[in-house]
């Protein structure tokens, strides 16, 4: 396995037997042929239901966009039941990228800190049983951290808020008014501790692949554990980093009740990361439908329109990586 | 006081110097005395604040020192060393107040009666009520959606595994990854979407529906992962023998990696059971018992945990019912991975017989 040469069809352990092709596919029994057109037929669903999910949303969402007044990319607003409708998705692109982007910053070193930590410094006894652990959070529903998150994490962020708005204020990101503390800083910052399971299991997964003879080798060189890792580790891992960090980004950008529970949304943009406001499509998506018409729902699904493609994009770019080193494949973490 | 116990640094060791093993200790303990000082002499009362200011003044003591007694590259090894502890206990923090705060709040009116009433009578504000219904809703949404996602995840998967060749599989196995990234509220607006087309009202098995889309991904991976562990030489010695290839992997393949497939099967369980988001679209939510899940609204376990926290104006009775349906929504899901892990652990042999 040290290189990545002809592993990309299918694996080579699991082909059937090599024997004479007409033979091996039984076309002449009928259980075979029964059984082959139902796995086939389960494959070709699920490939009519990605084609369905683009169609009906695409439908819907021009059903909506065809009446709307204001550009629906870039207006400021969202007022469905005006008369004429006029609603946009410019604050929610950017609500989800700035909170995406805050949850990144803040996981991606720390999460590759842990996965490090498991793998090369923490005693042998605890190693196993907190990568068991971070395991287990992995699959803590997304509402429950959305509770926590509310309720026990913004009380706490005060005293950060104003201590950024003391010492930062003056840079305009981090000026603090006052308000509840549920803004797009702590969206951001819960969402980092929701994607930290995920990217530590999968840097973990690719950091223990990790040749033991270059690590050896390193190390007879006289290199410090530092010196390994920085030059033997890290550039070995640095692809599986990086498409766990896309696997964090796409559940970022797709958090709902997390972000709905915890931030209290506005449709503007504020320069300041600290003051309540903003929104993210997944948050008003699920804010606005109570109250929404029909139409109203339509144009809710073509924000959402607007969220599946970008994760489609992301989570491309991450398969793509993976491909690149399938033998990464963090896919079924 | 670390350089005094340093080992005689004569010209004739081979090592350069080294600080005691205790060192670390004693960085660590000196700093937090020093934390704890400035804290309380500079009136800080945060408790992080004074950890902070202690993990600060353990990396910088630690570099110094060791700059001085061991040169530059040892240094910087420790002061990685101890960035890495630092962000270890940074990470901790949060998820151990998450679990902490989550079952201290959620004991407080966990009881029998919780699990056994619905809110049928009770308003969202006041004390009382429980989840009998929303956990009804779960189960039977829950179980639909496995219902509809297992079997075709499993098929898919024998089809990737034991047919698929040429670019049919090669698109499956593309949109299987691609199907893993939906976000569940955009599986939930596809459902709508077709609601909004039929004209129908919310009821639960459009949510299971929802579910079904995000479960079959997980279900062919995983399951893909098992087939291939399955030995060749099982498959070929069946069909040697003259057995049809659906009986060999009905009879053979299967029952070998059946282990790892319900591992696989659970996990994902697990994780549609958390899911609010396409169920706040499709299934509303429902104060009262409602056992059939093909008309009318229906409870779900974490669409009520969100309901009871935003439609009860901050009252207290409501969030410890959240709080207490939260713990049970993770003993479920946290029950169904262990026992998902110890099937794995248990069957995982038979794959090398």
């Amino acid at each position: 396995m040290d290189t990545s040469t002809q592993i990309t069809d299918a694996p080579p352990p699991a082909q059937p037997p090599a024997v004479d092709k007409r033979a091996a596919r039984g076309a002449t029994r009928p259980g075979d042929r029964i059984f082959l057109g139902l796995s086939r037929g389960s494959g070709i669903l699920l490939l009519v239901i990605m084609a369905a999910i683009a169609a009906f949303l695409t439908y819907r969402a021009s059903l909506a966009i065809s009446k709307d007044e204001g550009n629906f990319l870039t207006t400021f607003e969202w007022n469905t039941n005006a008369v004429p409708p006029v609603f946009g998705i410019a604050v929610l692109a950017f609500g989800t990228v700035v909170s995406s982007i805050i949850a990144m910053v803040i996981a991606v070193p720390i999460a590759v800190a842990i996965a490090l930590f498991l793998t090369h410094y923490a005693p042998r006894r605890l190693s196993g049983p907190i990568a068991y652990v971070i395991d287990l959070l992995a699959a803590v529903p997304s509402i429950v951290y959305g509770l926590w998150g509310a309720l026990i994490l913004v009380p706490h962020m005060n005293g950060l808020f104003g201590w950024l708005n003391d010492y930062l204020g003056w840079t305009g990101v981090f000026s603090w008014e006052g308000g509840a503390p549920r803004s797009m800083l702590t969206v951001g910052i819960l969402l980092a501790i929701m994607i930290l399971p995920i990217i530590t299991n999968v840097s973990r997964e690719v950091f223990r692949q990790v040749p033991q003879m270059h690590e050896e080798a390193a190390l007879a060189l006289g290199a410090t554990r530092w010196e390994v890792i920085r030059m033997a580790v890290l550039p070995f891992g640095r692809s599986g980093v990086i498409s766990a960090s896309m696997l964090g980004l796409g559940r970022a950008l797709g958090e709902t009740m997390a972000v709905a529970t915890v931030l209290s949304p506005t449709f503007d943009i504020q320069a300041s990361l600290l003051d309540p406001g903003g929104g993210t499509f997944a948050q008003n998506i699920a804010s606005k439908f109570g109250e929404a018409s029909v139409f109203g729902q339509d144009a809710l699904i073509a924000s959402g329109l607007v969220l599946f493609v970008i994760t489609l994009l992301v989570n491309g770019a991450a398969r793509a990586i993976i491909a690149r080193r399938k033998e990464y494949s963090g896919a079924n973490a | 006081m670390s350089t005094a116990t340093v080992t005689p640094k004569g010209p004739s060791t081979l090592r350069g110097a080294r600080l005691p093993k205790w060192s670390p200790y004693a960085i660590a303990a000196g700093s937090i005395a020093v934390a704890i000082g400035i804290g309380v002499v500079g009136g800080l009362h945060s408790r992080v604040q004074w950890g902070l200011i202690a993990a600060i003044l353990y990396v910088v003591a630690s570099y110094a020192i060791a700059t001085m007694v061991e040169g530059k590259r040892q240094a910087k090894d420790r002061m990685v060393t101890s960035l890495v502890w630092v962000a270890f206990l940074l990470a901790v923090i949060p998820l151990a107040s998450l679990v902490w705060s989550t079952v201290a709040r959620g004991v407080k009116v966990l009881d029998l009666y919780f699990l056994t009433h619905s809110m049928g009578v009770v308003a969202d504000t006041e004390p009382g009520g429980g989840i009998y219904h929303a956990i009804l809703g779960t189960l039977e949404q829950v179980g639909l959606a496995t219902v509809i996602a297992a079997p075709i995840g499993v098929l898919t998967a024998i089809y990737l595994v034991e047919y698929g060749r040429g670019n049919l599989s090669k698109a499956i196995t593309f949109f299987v990854d691609v199907m893993t990234g939906i976000p569940s509220i955009v599986a939930g607006l596809f459902i709508l979407s077709l609601m909004l087309i039929f004209e129908m009202q919310p009821f639960g098995f459009a949510g299971s529906l929802a579910l079904a889309i995000l479960m079959m991904p997980v279900v062919v991976r995983s399951t893909e992962e098992m087939l291939k562990l399955v030995p060749n030489e099982l498959r070929e010695a069946s069909l040697a023998l003259g057995v049809p290839k659906w009986r060999t992997i009905l009879k053979v393949v299967l029952p070998t990696s059946l282990g790892g497939i319900t591992t696989g099967i659970m996990l994902s369980i697990a994780r549609i059971t958390g899911e609010t988001a396409p169920v706040l679209l499709l299934v509303w939510g429902n104060p009262l018992i409602n056992a059939n899940p093909f008309e009318g609204a229906q409870a779900s376990l974490p669409l009520y945990i969100y309901q009871q926290y935003a439609n009860s104006a901050g009252s207290g009775a409501a969030y410890d019912r959240a709080w207490a349906a939260s713990l049970t929504l993770i003993a479920f899901v946290m029950l169904l991975n262990l026992v998902a892990r110890g099937i794995a652990r248990w069957k995982a042999p038979s794959t090398g017989r």
